[in-house]
Formats: C-alpha cells, sequence, structure tokens
C-alpha cells in the first residue's frame, strides 16, 4: 500500500537550522515542507520588498538549501514544499536556482505558487464587492486603508497541487495556508478528489500537528522532565495512507517523544472550535479522530472527519499603527518586586512630568508572577526583571522613554542593575487586521522554472 | 484536598490573534467527566479576569479528553502591539494548571503528576 511520508523541518522562521537536514537525512521523506511565516511576518517581508524589489522571502531557507542540496542528488525522490517566497517567491526561486546549479543538480524544476498578495489588488477589490471588513469587529477598512503595508490571502493546496502535476520538485509559495503544505502533497500522490472531505480533513489534521515543529514531538510537552534527549530533539513526519489513516513519528535515531499527550496537546495548539478548523481546503473536524500508540514514539491517528470547505479565503492585513519600547532592569534584594513597580512608576512618572503621556504603557515585574499580573498573587523571590513597555504614535515620545531607564540604576530604589545593553531600541508596529474574502476573487498563480 | 488542576490534567496555549486558547487535557476519563462539570466557562473567565477578556467560551474534545477555552481580547492588542511580555498567551495553560482545585478523592488515588 503507498504510503506518503511528509516531514516538516521547519515550523517558523527563526527555527532550528539543522532539524531540516537531519530530517532528511534519516527520515526517508517522500516531502520535507518548510514553514516560516507568522502572522506580521509578511508585514516585515513587505517593507524589505519596498526598499529592495529582490528581497521580501524568507532567508534562512536558502541556507537550508544550500546544504539540503546534496541531500536533493543521493535522494532523487525527495521533494520540498516551502511558504519561503513569503512576499516574493519569484526572487526566492531564481535564488533557489543558483544554488542549485552550484551543487550540480540540473534536473529540478522550481514551482512558484503566487497569487495571494492583494496589496497590488486594493484599491480595486474595495470598490468591487469586497469590504475586508474586520472579521471580529466588522470595522470598515477605509478606516486605516492609508496605513495598510501587506494585503495576502491564505491560499490552499490547490495551487501547490497544480505545481506538482507540472513537475515540480520544489514548490516554493507565498501565503498559503500552513496546513496545505500538507494536504498538496498527501492529495497529489494518493489522488484524491477535492471533495473528499473526510480525507482532506484527515491530511488538515496531520499538517496542523506537523506544522509547529518539535511542539509534537517533545517541545512544550507538560512532562518536560520524561522527554529523552529534548536537546537533539527530531522533528515531525506524518505517513499519510490512501484511506487517509495517518502515523506521526519523528526523525529516526533523534531525541524528543511522541505519544498520545504529545500529540493531543498540539492537537488543540492554536485552535478556536475544534469541530470546525477551518482552512482554504476543507473545515477540519478534530473531534472524531481516535489516537492510538501504534509503536515507539508513533502515533496513529485514524477516524478523521471533515466537512466541505466555505467559499471563502482568509486574508491578514497588516498596517502601520504608532511605535513601541520595551526596556528591562534587574532588581534584587528584600522587597524585590515592590521596588520594581515603584521604579516602573517612577519612570513614567519622570516623563509625565516633562509633559510626555503615552497611548498605553505597562508594567511587568517578571518573576513574582507578573505574566498574568493579578491571576496568580504576587511571589516574594530575592530578584525580579522590571520591564516597562509604552505605545505610541509619536516616535519621538517613545525615543524619549527609552532613555529613562539608565537613570534608574543611580536614581532608584536600592538593588537594580543590569544595564548592560545600553537603550531599548524603538519598533514600528504592525497591527493585524484579519479579514474574509470570496475566493471568487482570488486569482493564483503558478509558474515553473 | 486541595491540589493544583495539574494534578489531573496537562494542557497547551497559545493565540489567535488578539484571543487566546487555553486547552486543558485530562489525565483521565474520570477527570475528563468531572472536569466537564467543574472547568466551566464562567469559572475561568472568573480565574482570568484580571486579564481583561471580553468573554470565554469552552469546547469540548472528548476524543482527546480536551477542554478548549476561547479567551477573546484577553491579548492587550496580541503578538502585534500587546505591551505584554507573553504577547501570544503561551504561559496561560501553565497558569491555568496552577488553579487550586478540590475534586473527588479517587480521582487523585496514586497520582505522581505535579
Amino acid at each position: 500500500m503507498k504510503r506518503v511520508r511528509i516531514g516538516n523541518g521547519c515550523g517558523f522562521w527563526g527555527d532550528n537550522l539543522d532539524a531540516p537536514i537531519y530530517l532528511a537525512e534519516r527520515g526517508r521523506l517522500d516531502y520535507l515542507t518548510l514553514e516560516y511565516l507568522a502572522e506580521l511576518t509578511m508585514s516585515i517581508l513587505a517593507l524589505q520588498k519596498q526598499r529592495d524589489p529582490q528581497a521580501g522571502y524568507a532567508s534562512d531557507f536558502l541556507d537550508v538549501l544550500t546544504r539540503l542540496a546534496p541531500l536533493l542528488k543521493l535522494q532523487p525522490g525527495l521533494k520540498i514544499i516551502t511558504n519561503a517566497g513569503g512576499m516574493n517567491p519569484a526572487a526566492c526561486a531564481t535564488k533557489a536556482r543558483a544554488i542549485l546549479d552550484r551543487a550540480g543538480i540540473s534536473d529540478c524544476p522550481i514551482g512558484i505558487v503566487g497569487g495571494d498578495d492583494l496589496f497590488p489588488r486594493l484599491d480595486e477589490l474595495l470598490a468591487g464587492r469586497h469590504p475586508l471588513e474586520h472579521i471580529d469587529t466588522h470595522g470598515s477598512l477605509s478606516s486605516i486603508r492609508d496605513r495598510v503595508v501587506s494585503v495576502n490571502a491564505y491560499l490552499g493546496a490547490k495551487p501547490i497541487v497544480s505545481a506538482l502535476k507540472q513537475g515540480a520538485r520544489i514548490v516554493i509559495t507565498g501565503r498559503v495556508a500552513d496546513a496545505s503544505l500538507t494536504v498538496a502533497p498527501a492529495l497529489f500522490e494518493h489522488n484524491w478528489e477535492w471533495n473528499d472531505w473526510d480525507r482532506l480533513g484527515a491530511a488538515t489534521t496531520a499538517g496542523h500537528l506537523i506544522e509547529c515543529g518539535a511542539q509534537v514531538t517533545g517541545g512544550l510537552w507538560c512532562r518536560w522532565q520524561d522527554v529523552p534527549n529534548l536537546a537533539d530533539v527530531g522533528y515531525p513526519i506524518a505517513e499519510v495512507d490512501l484511506d487517509g489513516t495517518f502515523r506521526i513519528s519523528k526523525t529516526p535515531n533523534s531525541g524528543g517523544i511522541v505519544n498520545r499527550e504529545t500529540v493531543a496537546e498540539q492537537l488543540l495548539y492554536e485552535v478556536g472550535d475544534p469541530a470546525r478548523y477551518l482552512t482554504p481546503d476543507v473545515v477540519a473536524d478534530f473531534t472524531t479522530v481516535a489516537l492510538r500508540e501504534s509503536a515507539p514514539d508513533e502515533v496513529e491517528v485514524t477516524r478523521s472527519h471533515g466537512l466541505p470547505a466555505t467559499d471563502t479565503y482568509k486574508v491578514s492585513i497588516a498596517y502601520r499603527d504608532g511605535y513601541m519600547a520595551s526596556g528591562l532592569l534587574a532588581i534584587a534584594g528584600p522587597h524585590a518586586s515592590t521596588k520594581a513597580k515603584r521604579a516602573g512608576e517612577m519612570l513614567l512618572a519622570r516623563l509625565t512630568r516633562i509633559g510626555l503621556t503615552f497611548e498605553a504603557s505597562h508594567i511587568e515585574t517578571i518573576g513574582d508572577g507578573s505574566l498574568a499580573r493579578g491571576v496568580l498573587g504576587v511571589q516574594d523571590v530575592p530578584e525580579v526583571m522590571l520591564r516597562v513597555g509604552v505605545r505610541d504614535h509619536s516616535k519621538a515620545a517613545v525615543e524619549r522613554f527609552t532613555k529613562e531607564f539608565a537613570p534608574l540604576v543611580t536614581s532608584g530604589p536600592p538593588g537594580v542593575t543590569g544595564y548592560t545593553t545600553g537603550r531599548p531600541p524603538v519598533r514600528e508596529v504592525f497591527a493585524y487586521w484579519p479579514a474574509l474574502i470570496a475566493k471568487s476573487a482570488i486569482r493564483e498563480e503558478v509558474r515553473i522554472v | 484536598m486541595t491540589v493544583p488542576l495539574s494534578k489531573i490534567a496537562h494542557g497547551r496555549s497559545g493565540d489567535k490573534g488578539n484571543h487566546a486558547n487555553v486547552a486543558i487535557i485530562a489525565d483521565s476519563q474520570a477527570g475528563y467527566a468531572w472536569l466537564r462539570q467543574f472547568l466551566t466557562a464562567e469559572r475561568v473567565a472568573e480565574y482570568f479576569q484580571p486579564l481583561g477578556p471580553s468573554r470565554v467560551e469552552r469546547f469540548e474534545a472528548a476524543n482527546v479528553l480536551g477542554l478548549n477555552f476561547m479567551l477573546y481580547d484577553a491579548l492587550a492588542g496580541g503578538a502585534s502591539r500587546s505591551l505584554r511580555l507573553d504577547t501570544q498567551g503561551k504561559t496561560l495553560a501553565l497558569t491555568l494548571l496552577r488553579m487550586s482545585i478540590d475534586p473527588p478523592p479517587e480521582l487523585l488515588e496514586g497520582l505522581p503528576r505535579e
């Protein structure tokens, strides 16, 4: 029976750079997926592309590809699917081609998937019947139109499958739903129909489980003391059968662990209604699946269920929304927590004195329960980190704020230390505006180079 | 006997924009049955009230003994604009697992987990 082995070697931009290499070396994979795009990554990439038309993709992928090239030679069946293209899949593909050429890999068609970038079409869409209202508040996009920096639809598995059908060995996409990176190879290899909702639901569940990399193979697991060799944690593999049954395992001969608990925790991670997990491909139902520990470090998932996909794509919009900064100081000694809170209030009071107030400010005393301030009682601890942050539309005000930490070293309560990294940086805020758009408004683009 | 929720359950949390999801997974079928009665959306909303969620909704995933809570508008702006250190609510499940509970004694028999 044909089984498709899909390994995910990257859960976000910034993830471990060696994991995908080990996974491809030892995983006996048919497909390696690499996921780079968080909700706000696209706004950062959009600005990079504005400054340089050849930029705007996840550059880490090229370093990984350079190291994967020898494996692509050794394993002629191995294919790669990644959303590293970000705002500029074509430029990413050009660089990838140069890497493959240098490695002497000639027969390696690259598929480029685009059409997710709606920024150039924004006014046309707004003038049509696509208001892109905020998904929660139903607010009108016109209120922030002039501050928008990126608009991307989450595409599904269809354009990736189209690229595979046209012979692509590497597929580089812009914004697609994370789970679709897994759905596409499963559907393509098994020749499933696009309305085979239960199997699409199964592959979506598999994709959801592996999309965050090590989070299903022992990372974050509540019984962290029991994880063998987490330092060498293996990355996840989903082995998908024709009927939609799949097994989650990990890089052979690696650390970490895969069991019912690690899979159950990840199944519900960043999920709203688990009976209705919406993707462009299907509405997956996570509440029917059965988990069984089928072998050491292997969990078999059966009884997956799916419902017909909706007629909309999710759209992720980022817009400029002022500036923010936050700084840290360590406060030690008796009453550390109280002293830190007072020092933070002092810092803000000194700014109020010169006429600077902020749209938002926040004081934390990290170490005493402050991450969930008010939920847990304040603990009496030997030291805490004072963290003060502000947000405002005046960049000058936020810059002035960053200069108010150092004075506390001599003019605050006793026990202040740790001012060694200098003034904290000011960064621009890109706020997030989720919306929906009719699928009929989107023109997917697939090119093979 | 009063014990932390982590005695009978584990969990994980994360973000959906400005909303947090906190999944609590019971260690046993009996524990799930009890938690399903005890750990209501109202109780969780009250526990996290200092974080200011606009409302809390609970979803059930009995197949994995899971209760999934959506804490709407609980992240002070979310990953992009929150001034909190934990912008994505990654620690909220561990915070909820510290909740004091008083389950029937038979649920605690022979349990090592802290």
